[in-house]
C-alpha cells in the first residue's frame, strides 16, 4: 500500500499551507522596510500605485521564500526549526512550492514594472535571484561566509521602495540596505549560538560550526561595530533629522553594549544561564531594526510639520 | 442538506478553493483600481507598435 493510499490527506494542502511557503513573518520586516524606503523618498507616489507597489514587493519575497523552501526541503526535515515547515510537513509537494515560487515571482516583478517602473521592478527581479539562486542553491551549503552574502536579500526592500518613488539608487537608499546588510550577521549568529544543533545536524558551514563559537561571538561585535558608521551616517542624510540621530545614538549604544556582553562570555557561563544573554540579543535585534526604520519615517512625518530634518 | 458528512480533505479543498477566488478577485480589483489612477492621472498610454510615433520620443518633447 502506498503512502497516498494510507494517508489521503497527503498532499491535500489548505489554503495556509500555501500561504505559510511564502514565509509571512520575514514578508512583514520586506513590507515594513520597502514601504519606509517608498515613504522617506522625496518623491510623492499616488496611495494606490504605493499599495500596489508594495504588495507587488512582498510577493516577490514570499516568492523567494516558496523557491528556498523547495531547495531546502532536505536541511528543513532535519532542522527542529523548520521541520514544521509545509514541504517537509508533507503538507504540500517539493515541487508546488516550486511552481508557486517561479509563477509569484514572475507576477510580482511584471506587476511592480506596470504599477511602478523598471528599474524597481529589476530590482526586485536581482532580489529574487539573489535569495533564491546565490544564497540558497549556491553559497548556504558552501560558505560559513553564507549570512553575510545572504543577507543582502534581505537588504535589498527598502531600496526597491526607494526606486519605486523615485526611479533610481540614491546615498539614502544605498545606506538603508548597507543598515540591513551589516545588522543581518549579528542577528542570526546570535541565533546560531543558541539553536547550535539544529544548523550542525543539517550541515549548513554555519559560522559557529566551521570556526567555533568564540570567533562567532567575536564576529558578532565586529560586525556591531561596523554597522554603527552606516546608522549614524544614514541619520546625517536626507532622511534622517535630530531625532533619527537620537534614536540611533541610543539604538547602537544598547545593541553594542548587548555584542561586548556576548564576546566577553565563555561557553560554559552561555550554557548554565541558557544563552540568556544571546537570546535578549537576538530578541533586541529584531527592535533595533524596526525601531530605526520607523525613526526615519517619523522623521520624514515630522518634516511635514516643518520640525525635522537638517534644514 | 448533505447525506455523507464531509471527510477533512473536503474541508481542506473548499479552503483552498476560497482563498484561491478571494485572491483572485483581490487581484482584478487591485488592477483596475491601478486603471483608474493611471489612466485619471493622464500616465503614457501608448507604447512602440512598430510605427513612428513621435509623441513618444522624450527627446522632441518640450
Amino acid at each position: 500500500m502506498s503512502d497516498v493510499q494510507a494517508n489521503p490527506l497527503n498532499g491535500e494542502a489548505q489554503f495556509g499551507d500555501y500561504v505559510a511557503l511564502l514565509k509571512p513573518r520575514v514578508m512583514s520586516l520586506v513590507v515594513f522596510t520597502a514601504l519606509v524606503g517608498l515613504l522617506v523618498a522625496p518623491v510623492g507616489v499616488h496611495p494606490v500605485v504605493g499599495f500596489a507597489a508594495i504588495l507587488f514587493v512582498a510577493l516577490g519575497a514570499g516568492a523567494s521564500g516558496a523557491l528556498n523552501m523547495w531547495w531546502d526541503a532536505d536541511i528543513d526535515a532535519v532542522m527542529k526549526r523548520t521541520q514544521s515547515r509545509p514541504v517537509p510537513a508533507g503538507k504540500v509537494q517539493a515541487g508546488e512550492a516550486l511552481g508557486l515560487g517561479l509563477a509569484l515571482s514572475g507576477i510580482a516583478v511584471v506587476m511592480l514594472a506596470l504599477a511602478a517602473n523598471l528599474f524597481a521592478a529589476g530590482l526586485l527581479a536581482f532580489t529574487i535571484f539573489f535569495y533564491a539562486v546565490v544564497y540558497s542553491m549556491w553559497l548556504k551549503r558552501l560558505t560559513p561566509q553564507n549570512i553575510v552574502i545572504g543577507g543582502a536579500a534581505g537588504a535589498f526592500p527598502p531600496m526597491i521602495g526607494w526606486a519605486v518613488a523615485t526611479g533610481g539608487v540614491s546615498v539614502e537608499s544605498a545606506l538603508m540596505f548597507g543598515l540591513i546588510f551589516m545588522w543581518t550577521p549579528p542577528h542570526f549568529w546570535a541565533l546560531a549560538l543558541f539553536m547550535k544543533e539544529d544548523y550542525h545536524k543539517a550541515g549548513v558551514p554555519m559560522l559557529t560550526v566551521t570556526h567555533g563559537r568564540a570567533e562567532t561571538r567575536r564576529q558578532i561585535l565586529i560586525y556591531t561595530v561596523l554597522l554603527i558608521p552606516i546608522s549614524i551616517w544614514a541619520a546625517l542624510t536626507t532622511i534622517g533629522g535630530p531625532f533619527t540621530l537620537a534614536t540611533a545614538v541610543v539604538l547602537n549604544a544598547i545593541f553594542l553594549k548587548g555584542a561586548f556582553d556576548i564576546w566577553k562570555r565563555a561557553e560554559p557561563q552561555a550554557e548554565a544561564d541558557k544563552y540568556a544573554v544571546e537570546k535578549l540579543f537576538f530578541k533586541f535585534s529584531l527592535g533595533y531594526l524596526f525601531l530605526h526604520f520607523a525613526a526615519f519615517l517619523v522623521e520624514a512625518l515630522l518634516k511635514t510639520y516643518g520640525l525635522g530634518g537638517w534644514a | 442538506m448533505s447525506f455523507r458528512p464531509d471527510h477533512e480533505l473536503h474541508g481542506r479543498r473548499l479552503s483552498r478553493n476560497i482563498g484561491l477566488g478571494v485572491t483572485l478577485v483581490a487581484f482584478v480589483a487591485l488592477v483596475f483600481a491601478l486603471t483608474v489612477v493611471k489612466v485619471t492621472r493622464g500616465d503614457p498610454m501608448q507604447g512602440f507598435d512598430h510605427t513612428v510615433r513621435p509623441e513618444l520620443d522624450r527627446t522632441t518633447q518640450p
